[in-house]
């Protein structure tokens, strides 16, 4: 990494890294998403066959992760466009930080059961 | 207290100027040009406005994209027995409807020219090396327009009835 890319070290830089790295991995993952979907041309056996895979309990984890940085993603994007575009937005930026981090717990909390339930009910039975 | 009192208690910290203004209504004060304006005699820009156009997209389509995203997110993964209910006959049923391929199309080009221009920006920022900065480029376009054509197709031609 070239120096000098750790600036500052407060939320505001610990957000902005947080953003990056959920947006190259939402990227990565799109990706990916596109060419398994792509399979629908190729045949439907081909596609249940990868989409099994997506029911599997470790994947239903990857899932929630993948859930977990896009609503992080989402959430800290609108305040970025908030801080750029609102006129109060630069001198509320901390308090819309830790607003955007309390609804993605609370978002993340719901996101357990409908994610996951499915996953836990066939790891220790019905 | 001290002679400060004096200052303290007017509205400024700029006091008041000795002997007559120079100027007045008749004789008004030179107009100082603020510095870096744009006038006639500044050159016009060679560079043209792409990268405030791609700082605003970045923004424009964040904002639409919470909407198709999340959608898509509550759609797949939480309706209906979330993920468990997926497969061949359910994409069938979703394409079905112009809706939805109109949807997933928009989705698909927005969160592609999205990631592809933030992984620019990120390309930008630490590959040093001119070669390596052209090389990692180059992948990064040609990812992004394969994945956006190839996306764009399946939506299109998708077929029901494909056995
Ligand atoms: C869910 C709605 C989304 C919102 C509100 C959003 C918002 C934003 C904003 C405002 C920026 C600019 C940040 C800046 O200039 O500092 C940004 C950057 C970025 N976004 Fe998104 N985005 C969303 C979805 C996505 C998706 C789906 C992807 C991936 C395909 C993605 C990947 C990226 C990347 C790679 C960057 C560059 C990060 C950087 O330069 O540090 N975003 N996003
Ligand atoms: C694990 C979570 C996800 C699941 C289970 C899922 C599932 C699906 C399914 C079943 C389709 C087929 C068409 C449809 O039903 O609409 C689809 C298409 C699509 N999804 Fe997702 N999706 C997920 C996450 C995402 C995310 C996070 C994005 C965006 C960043 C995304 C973008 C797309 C796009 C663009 C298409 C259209 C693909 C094409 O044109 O061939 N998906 N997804």
């Amino acid at each position: 990494m070239p120096a000098g890319t750790l600036y500052r070290g407060r939320e505001g830089m610990w957000s902005w890294v947080a953003h990056r790295v959920t947006g190259v991995l939402i990227f990565f993952f799109l990706f990916v998403h596109v060419l398994d979907t792509a399979l629908v041309r190729v045949s439907p056996e081909a596609y249940d066959d990868v989409v099994a895979t997506y029911k599997n309990p470790v994947v239903a984890l990857l899932e929630y992760g993948l859930v977990a940085a896009i609503l992080f993603h989402a959430l800290n994007g609108l305040r970025v466009i908030a801080v750029d575009f609102w006129s109060k937005g630069p001198r509320y930026q901390k308090q819309m930080l830790w607003t955007a981090v309390g609804i993605w717990i609370v978002l993340m909390v719901g996101a357990l059961y409908p994610v996951l339930g499915h996953a836990a009910r066939q790891v220790f039975g019905s | 207290m001290s002679t400060n009192n004096t200052v303290a208690e007017e509205t400024t910290a700029i006091g008041p100027v000795e002997g007559e203004s120079l100027y007045d209504a008749d004789f008004p004060a030179p107009l100082i040009e603020a510095p870096r304006k744009r006038t006639a005699k500044t050159p016009k820009s060679t560079r043209g406005n792409f990268e405030m156009a791609a700082w605003l997209f970045m923004r424009l389509s964040g904002v639409v994209l919470v909407v198709l995203v999340i959608g898509h997110l509550i759609i797949q993964l939480v309706l209906d027995g979330g993920v468990s209910k997926i497969g061949f006959a359910f994409v069938a049923g979703r394409w079905a409807s112009p809706f939805w391929q109109v949807w997933d199309l928009l989705m698909l080009w927005l969160a592609m020219l999205h990631g592809g221009n933030g992984l620019r920006t990120v390309i930008n920022d630490y590959a040093e090396r001119a070669t390596t900065r052209l090389w990692l480029k180059g992948l990064l376009y040609t990812a992004t327009v394969f994945t956006i054509l190839l996306g764009s197709l399946v939506i299109f031609t998708f077929d029901p009835n494909i056995r």
